[in-house]
């Protein structure tokens, strides 16, 4: 299924006379056509939500940035991609990154925003040069700059690179890194919408999402809402790793179940059976093989407590031990936790401990409690969405692998 | 520290702006031979920027991309992270430091490797993987780590 991804391999990633052959811009051309006003219906009407984690509708989004009025406007792509297990948007921006490109253009001329911002991650740095080559591409080709193709607006990119801080994957702690202060998330209201780079109204959104709208635009919408299910239509880019024997990055129609997308890369290596999955990056829910046949919808994961988030599936296998993996889990957000709320940076402090005990079996019903008044306060009362979701693997863990958190002592059975 | 007009250089390309922090101190690291902000470096920068020497180090301190000690020619970024945990990072780890004789976080005594552990490298479809200066290499064995290791010792000399 190729819809986002259409372009991958049909030419070099870098190529803009060759990406150009492949209709290139035609979607940018027809959002001009229609107008701003239009093209964000339009948008509207495809259903896509963000691809960067937190499901907002892109329509309306971009609609909100057009209704702020402000002399500097800014429209930063997201390609921090720092959730573990989650590597789509380093394809998009490899095989095809004239496409988001293009998806920014739309975005921005939709928007009225004069500025733009790639803000890719540190460990992208091969990539920075490919980055910024294609951008001047687009400027020599009169895609980006002054009055581009003859509309009146204009509209600049410009690379910006993270330094390894996975909180700054955060709008307000990207826009801090970006000020040249430590990437540390603002407290809400002003939104970034509102008040985000340098205090300016600031629209952040993902490659995918980008890369997305520039599929919709030159596609046609009917034929994205064609794909996936009447209440979560198109396609999501997903990549999946971990046991598996074809790990890599796949386009899924929505309503697919996540057993046919971990059949896609060819099933769990050595003939084992899985012994668990998580979905959407480390903060993303874990699930045990028997819930496989859910469906990868936004509705259908959330009743099992489980999102989409980054679109990442990890697959571990039956040998595999999943307070390990927590743990694992775990020490990933004591490390970039940027500290700067109580819930989180010390939340993570009692869960490590927490998580101890019960991996050799000492923990009492007292720390049972414990763990689940800190997760519930962590989801709660954090900060930002970092504080905020991480507790959900610990949370699916706990409801469907009982058995791993049994108590320890006197009440061990057997 | 080198020499001062490169570092003239990097700033006057972020136009002096303190707003750019960031991105000069990355460049600035990566042409330190130590792959390290000094504190003679960052009092230069700050200097130059007309911000106190403490934002500098909230900066270097904060991101895990930067350092304020020195390190090797060579930094070896071993990912930890969940799907190259699943995939044998501690084999990995184990094989590096039988190689190099050094800890995470350490040099080795020629000053030519460091080593370190790192988050999510986004090569998880070819785990396990690490990452050396701009390059990612997968699906690592003992014999792959052996030959990348002297490939870059042979590079020196
Ligand atoms: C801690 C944290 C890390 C995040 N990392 C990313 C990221 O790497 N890439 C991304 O697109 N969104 C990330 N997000 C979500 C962004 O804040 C934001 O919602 C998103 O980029 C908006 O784009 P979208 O509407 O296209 O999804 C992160 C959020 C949080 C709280
Ligand atoms: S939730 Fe964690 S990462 Fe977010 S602001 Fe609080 S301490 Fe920082
Ligand atoms: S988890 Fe190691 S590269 Fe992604």
């Amino acid at each position: 299924m190729k819809f986002i991804t259409a372009n991958f391999d049909q030419y070099d990633g870098k190529d803009i006379q060759a990406y150009i052959g492949l209709d290139g811009f035609s979607g940018l051309k027809k959002a001009i056509e229609m107008g701003p006003l239009a093209t964000i219906e339009e948008v509207k009407e495809s259903g896509l939500q963000g691809r960067g984690g937190a499901e907002y509708p892109t329509g309306r989004k971009i609609e909100q940035a057009r209704i702020e009025k402000a002399e500097r406007k800014f429209v930063i792509c997201n390609a921090d991609e720092g959730e573990p297990g989650t590597f789509k948007d380093r394809e998009l921006i490899k095989k095809d990154i004239y496409q988001l490109i293009e998806g920014m253009i739309i975005v921005a001329y939709c928007a009225n925003a004069n500025e733009g911002v790639i803000y890719c991650r540190e460990e992208y740095d091969w990539m920075h040069e490919h980055i910024c080559t294609s951008i001047l591409k687009c400027k020599e080709m009169g895609y980006l700059g002054d009055n581009i193709l003859d509309t009146g607006f204009s509209f600049e990119i410009s690379l910006f690179s993270g330094a390894g801080s996975y909180v700054c994957g955060e709008g307000f702690a990207m826009c801090e890194s970006m000020e040249g202060k430590s990437g540390r998330p603002r407290s809400k209201p002003p939104y970034v919408k509102q008040e985000g780079y340098l205090n300016y109204p600031t629209l952040v959104i993902n490659v995918e999402t980008l890369s997305a709208i520039t599929a919709i635009m030159k596609f046609g919408t009917s034929n994205f809402t064609d794909l996936g299910t009447p209440d979560c239509p198109g396609t999501k880019v997903i990549s999946i790793s971990g046991k598996v024997n074809k790990p890599g990055v796949y386009e899924v129609p929505f309503g697919k179940t996540l057993e046919e997308i971990i059949a896609l890369a060819e099933g769990v290596k050595g003939d084992k059976r899985i012994g668990f999955v998580q979905i959407g990056g480390a903060s993303g829910g874990i699930l045990p093989e028997s819930a496989l046949k859910t469906q990868f919808t936004y509705r259908e994961l959330k009743s099992k407590q489980v999102s989409v988030g980054s679109g990442a599936i990890v697959v571990a296998d039956e040998d595999d031990n999943i307070l390990d993996y927590l743990e694992n889990v775990g020490q990933f957000f004591i490390h970039e936790s940027c500290g700067k709320c109580v819930p989180c940076r010390e939340g993570n402090r009692q869960l490590e401990i927490l998580l101890g005990k019960f991996k050799h079996k000492t923990a009492t019903i007292d720390d049972v409690k414990m763990y689940k008044d800190i997760l519930d306060m962590m989801s709660e009362a954090s900060l930002c969405g970092s504080g905020r979701t991480e507790p959900v693997p610990f949370k699916t863990a706990f409801t469907y692998f009982e058995d791993a958190f049994a108590l320890g002592g006197s009440h061990e059975i057997l | 520290m080198v020499e001062t007009r490169v570092i003239d250089g990097i700033l006057g390309a972020y136009q002096n702006d303190a707003v750019n922090l960031l991105q000069i101190l990355l460049k600035v690291q990566s042409v330190e031979p130590k792959n390290y902000v000094s504190e003679e470096v960052a009092m230069y920068v700050a200097n130059h920027l007309d911000i106190p020497i403490s934002r500098v180090y909230e900066v270097v301190t904060y991101f895990a991309a930067l350092s304020h000690k020195p390190q090797g020619k060579h930094v070896i970024q071993i990912c930890n992270t969940t799907v190259c945990q699943l995939n044998g990072f501690n084999e990995v780890l184990k094989w590096f430091k039988d190689a190099l004789k050094i800890n995470p976080g350490e040099t080795t005594a020629d000053g030519l490797f460091s080593m370190k552990l790192t988050p999510c490298i986004g090569a998880c479809d070819i785990s396990p993987a690490i990452k050396i200066g701009t390059n990612v290499y997968g699906n690592l064995t003992k014999e792959k780590v052996e030959e990348i290791l002297s490939e870059l010792r042979g590079a020196i000399s």
